[in-house]
């Protein structure tokens, strides 16, 4: 198994130098190669073409349902809102129990304790969004008592969102440090995922500039977007992050995970992903400890998936659950 | 009934009547006003009703055309000329019926129907050509004296509004709308005020050839009326006066000039029929163009300096 | 076990995903066409096409020979008055009919050519294809706008156009070569190469289709003789021909001292200069589709790899990851980057080319990979610490051969890329608007790719400097080689 990242904020090893200074981790952030739009776009897209059939479906189609952060982020979540998620996350479908779990459910801190206790028992994480998420626009001490509520109520994972504010105005030691702060109120339980708002930050190269920021910082994940804006996560965002990760363990030695969330809908959409994970990051990364689906919508269309798989003929909405 | 006959109107079935809309943002809605006013052959016979169009008719198909500027202008010029081909196949297939609506509303003979309709089929045919080969023919590198890249390259100016031949209510018609669209403009039309069926019956062929709704917006009533709106309309960006006569012409012009659209005065026509084969003003009126510079590094003189 | 258990010893294994061969159907002989119609060859010769993939023969075809030729041209002579008198607009229709059918018809020819090609499917559907129907609506655009193209009121065609076409895009050559003769009012006799008939053969019942008058097009499958008679025919107005330099030559001795205007697309040693500010995961690719498109068989592959020394290794590194991923092997599977080689011969010659390079000194790496039992096959290969001296440096070796070398300036980049008898294509990766322009300017190529490479596109003229030929396809410029100016 690779190295986990570290498990206390700060800079990975061989590189604590850049992030000495605003200055120092500016130049490094800026010195990383360009992306050229056009080209990642069109790589992504071949890759999409990748005809993934039968066994190799089926392997795909359970992997991707055992990647899956099961999320209800509303502001109309209830308890029972959340124990319906939970169940169906540990038992996604009731017509086949060898149907694999999610990996995780995602809620609000407030809904933690709730979600714990639905999946008690099982392998089923439950990860908290924190951080005044999805704005992100509150004081570092709310942000940390966010967090530490969160942990303190039993999350296994924190999806905090990056000052997007400070990072387009070029402050990265500010995004930096909130992040190694955060991670350290993680403590050393909860795994850390770093939610950039992709669609927020508008270009590829702002993108890899702070996977890399997010990594150096003690990221477990990066995460492309909180599901609340108008683009979420796309092939060729992910497919940025997915070099961004390989990258970084290649010259640090640390496994960091990926996590697309928002707007993958479709069993087709989601293997696309997994052809990127495959043929980019490399057969590590397929595992849901190092890449996870932020979705909701997605589930259903796994489990009709799967069942036209298993059956051979096409199933309907009615033939599986709605929670 | 013993007695049958070949002609469908002898056997005594009564037909059904097509109500003529209004085509805007890819609908067919009736006029918001609610009117309606009586078209008739050149006999006076009655053909149908058509809605008279009001302002905010006018106002809607603007907002439509708006919307729809964005991606229409932003596709790729062979994806354009696909479409306005695919014009071309459609309408062949419904030829029978435009050959009727024009010779009933300009009374021509069948024969004279068909060949205007031919015509207006190829001339879809000769803008689909067009949309990949303007920039070619009216762009192109310009070797300015000092290190820089310099290229020029036409782009469509955004909406136009288009007041339609009064008199050639399918050919012209289409000899109008077709070169304002194959650039990546999208239009607000106003049909001949007395023959509007033909561009009425448009709108249905452009609905199912792919053209993105709002790309074409076609409007029937009174030409004066709804002109007025869109000459002084601020989010129009350009008026073809095709259809105005000299004193409408001269009124839409002066209000045109608010915001400095781009106007094409009526220009003669050579037939009357617009058959004679079209250049390319049509195209360029409604083009800006845009000169990028960008150094070139050195070019010598100071040595090796990229 | 849990799922994380469970996939910890699974990999992601793509099944096989082959596309249907039935939906093309194979005649088991096909004649030439001639004047509408398929005849077999005056002397009754034919020659087996076979699939490089698997070398199974796929049908057996007429061999046209000089007597063919001269009934061809004869037919087309015959057709050219009728032809070129016809309103432009007429033609045009007739070419409009003919990219739609060929639209329509699309993934039965991608499956043809990559069975008598060897090349992936997902080329021939993606590329191939597409780029052969928007050849054919492009020019069919232009048959009624030929005023306007600036060869003056009313440019007149040259007559019979006589056309010998490659076997590494042989429809997609095809459509370089009859779109713009026939737009401009010629007519034509193309002779496709003897290892890929089929697609012409396939193309003539097209024509039919497109209900094109007889004579116009004609098409005469065979050997270098017949397409040197095709070129020496006397009643030829125009030559088109696309190939080797070698032959190249030929034919421009052969039609010296008469009249017949010339275009030839002949040989290239592409160079891709990567700069140490590249977009270096969009280069990575560049570099892979450069010269693994089409297994390298490609006239202005990028088959030079100059990188800027200051990043050689990180880029070696990550293009050496990038082709492990290369998948190889069954050209209908639609996942297989890296198809067939076209012929035993050119696989000799790549196989010797590439020995070569070894015994010269640069260093061979290539992934592991499994090349299958039957039919003619090459592993991506890189040569690296290979100089402007190497043979693999200098000659075109048309394979997936990639020959790296390294420089330290920007005019170094420059002296090195042009040093060649070649001068097709380049490729400049840099982030800096400036480099490329200025490089651009220096270089001696006629396409000229930024951060990108191998795109065509039928509104963009291709063709070469030096002895990569001359004339341009594609374009406004295409024209000019079809027109009396």
């Amino acid at each position: 198994m690779p190295t986990t990242a570290p498990t206390s904020g700060g800079a990975a090893p061989g590189l604590t130098d850049v992030t000495a200074s605003d200055s120092a981790l500016r130049r490094f952030l800026h010195g990383l190669p360009g992306v050229d739009a056009v080209g990642l776009e069109a790589r992504a897209a071949s890759l999409g073409t990748r005809s993934i059939k039968t066994t190799a479906k089926a392997y795909a189609i359970d992997l991707a349902i055992s990647m899956v952060d099961l999320t209800t982020l509303e502001g109309a979540d209830t308890p029972g809102k959340v124990r319906a998620l939970g169940a169906k996350a540990v038992h996604p479908d009731p017509t086949d129990r060898g149907t694999p779990a999610t990996a995780a459910v995602c809620v609000y801190p407030d809904m933690v304790a709730v979600a714990k206790e639905a999946v008690a028992g099982s392998d089923v994480k439950v990860a908290s969004v924190a951080t005044a998420f999805p704005a992100g626009r509150a004081p570092l001490s709310v942000k940390l008592a966010d967090v530490r509520e969160a942990v303190a109520a039993g999350a296994d994972e924190i999806d905090m969102v990056i000052d997007r504010g400070a990072f387009l105005a070029g402050r990265y030691l500010k995004v930096y440090d909130e992040i190694v702060a955060v991670k350290e109120a993680c403590g050393t339980d909860a795994r850390l995922k770093v939610i950039f708002e992709t669609g927020e930050l508008s270009t590829y190269d702002n993108i890899r500039r702070a996977s890399w920021l997010g990594m150096l910082a003690g990221a477990d994940f990066i995460k492309t977007s909180t599901g609340k804006v108008a683009v979420n996560a796309t092939p060729a965002n992910t497919l940025l992050m997915l070099e961004a990760v390989r990258d970084f363990r290649a010259q640090t030695g640390v496994q960091v995970g990926v996590k697309p969330a928002g707007g993958i809908r479709t069993s087709k959409d989601a293997v696309k992903f997994l052809v990127l994970v495959n043929e980019t990051a490399g057969p590590d990364w397929l595992d849901n400890h190092w890449f996870r689906f932020g979705a909701s919508s997605l589930l259903n269309d796994l489990l009709m998936q799967r069942q036209k798989l298993a059956t051979g003929r096409y199933s309907g909405p009615d033939y599986v659950t709605v929670d | 009934m013993s007695e049958m006959s070949d002609k469908p109107e002898k056997t005594g079935r009564l037909s059904v009547f097509k109500t003529y809309k209004l085509y805007v943002g890819g609908k067919f809605p009736r006029s918001e006003s609610g009117r309606v006013y009586e078209v008739t052959d050149p006999k006076g016979d009655w053909l149908a009703n058509a809605p008279l169009s009001s302002r905010k008719d006018a106002r809607d198909a603007v907002v439509a055309a708006r919307k729809a500027f964005g991606a229409w202008s932003g596709a790729t010029a062979y994806n354009r000329g696909q479409i306005l081909y695919r014009v071309a196949e459609m309408l062949e297939g419904r030829r029978e019926q435009f050959v009727r609506e024009v010779a009933e509303a300009e009374g021509l003979s069948k024969s004279k129907a068909a060949a205007q309709v031919d015509a207006a089929i190829d001339r879809w045919v000769w803008y689909a050509g067009w949309t990949d080969k303007i920039a070619q023919v009216v762009g192109g590198g310009n070797p300015v004296a000092g290190p820089f890249f310099n290229l020029s390259s036409p782009e469509p100016t955004g909406v136009v509004a288009v007041l339609a031949p009064q008199e050639s209510s399918f050919l012209g018609l289409v000899s109008v709308i077709a070169p304002v669209i194959a650039t990546g403009n999208t239009a607000v039309v106003i049909a001949s005020e007395k023959s509007p069926l033909p561009a009425l019956s448009l709108g249905e062929v452009l609905a199912t050839s792919d053209l993105p709704g709002g790309v074409v917006n076609v409007l029937s009533g009174r030409t004066a009326e709804i002109a007025a709106p869109l000459a002084a309309h601020m989010d129009v960006n350009a008026i073809d006066l095709a259809g105005a006569d000299e004193t409408l012409a001269k009124e839409l012009e002066i209000a045109a000039a608010d915001n400095l659209k781009r106007v094409l005065r009526p220009q003669p026509v050579d037939d009357a029929d617009w058959s004679a084969a079209p250049g390319i003003d049509r195209m360029t009126a409604f083009l800006e163009t845009k000169t990028v510079w960008h150094p070139t590094g050195s070019l010598g003189a100071s040595g090796s300096s990229y | 076990m849990t799922m994380e258990n469970a996939h910890a010893t699974a990999a992601f294994e793509y099944a096989p995903a082959p596309e249907s061969r039935s939906v093309v159907d194979i005649a088991p002989s096909y004649g030439l066409f001639i004047d509408g119609e398929f005849a077999e060859a005056a002397d009754g010769k034919v020659f087996k096409t076979v699939s490089p993939s698997t070398e199974e023969v796929l049908s057996e075809v007429a061999q046209a020979g000089e007597a063919d030729v001269d009934r061809a041209v004869r037919a087309a002579r015959k057709a050219f008055g009728k032809w070129s008198a016809l309103p432009g607009s007429e033609r045009a229709k007739y070419l409009f009919r003919i990219a739609r059918i060929i639209q329509e018809r699309s993934r039965e020819l991608a499956v043809l050519e990559t069975l008598d090609n060897g090349k992936p499917i997902k080329e021939t559907r993606d590329a191939d294809l597409p780029l052969v129907a928007a050849h054919f609506f492009y020019y069919a655009g232009w048959a009624d706008k030929l005023e306007h193209a600036g060869f003056g009121a009313a440019p007149r065609p040259l007559g019979v156009a006589g056309q010998v076409i490659p076997w590494n895009f042989p429809l997609l050559m095809l459509a370089w070569k009859i779109a713009p003769a026939l737009a401009t009012g010629n007519t034509v006799v193309l002779k496709p190469a003897e290892t890929t008939p089929l697609s012409a053969l396939f193309f003539a019942d097209i024509c039919r289709q497109a209900g094109l008058p007889k004579g116009v097009v004609n098409i005469v499958p065979g050997y270098g003789d017949a397409g040197a008679a095709l070129v020496a025919h006397p009643d030829v107005n125009k030559v088109a021909f696309t190939g080797s330099t070698a032959v190249g030559k030929e034919i421009a001795r052969t039609v010296a001292g008469t009249r017949k205007k010339l275009t030839l697309e002949l040989g290239g040693k592409g160079a891709n200069i990567v700069f140490d500010d590249a977009p270096i995961d969009q280069a990575v690719e560049g570099i892979v589709t450069g010269i693994f498109f089409n297994q390298g068989q490609v006239c202005c592959a990028g088959s030079r790899l100059l990188v800027q020394e200051s990043v050689h290794d990180e880029l070696l590194d990550a293009l050496k990851r990038r082709l492990s991923t290369l998948r190889l092997g069954d050209p209908l599977d639609k996942n297989t980057d890296i198809g067939a080689i076209n012929s035993a011969e050119q696989l000799a010659r790549i196989t010797a080319l590439a020995e070569q390079g070894e015994a010269e000194g640069a260093e061979r790496w290539s992934p592991a990979c499994e090349l299958p039992a039957s039919g003619y096959w090459f592993a991506p290969t890189l040569f690296t610490n290979v100089t402007q001296a190497h043979t693999i440096a200098r000659d075109e070796i048309f394979g997936p051969v990639l020959s790296v070398l390294t420089f330290r300036t920007p005019d170094e980049a420059v002296a090195k890329a042009n040093n060649t008898p070649y001068g097709l294509s380049a490729g400049i990766w840099t982030e800096k608007g400036s480099r490329i322009l200025a490089v651009a300017n220096k270089l001696r190529a006629g396409v000229i790719w930024s951060n990108t490479f191998n795109k065509f596109d039928p509104t963009s003229p291709f063709g070469g400097y030096k002895e990569s030929g001359f004339g341009r396809e594609g374009g406004r410029h295409g024209l000019e080689a079809y027109l009396d100016v």
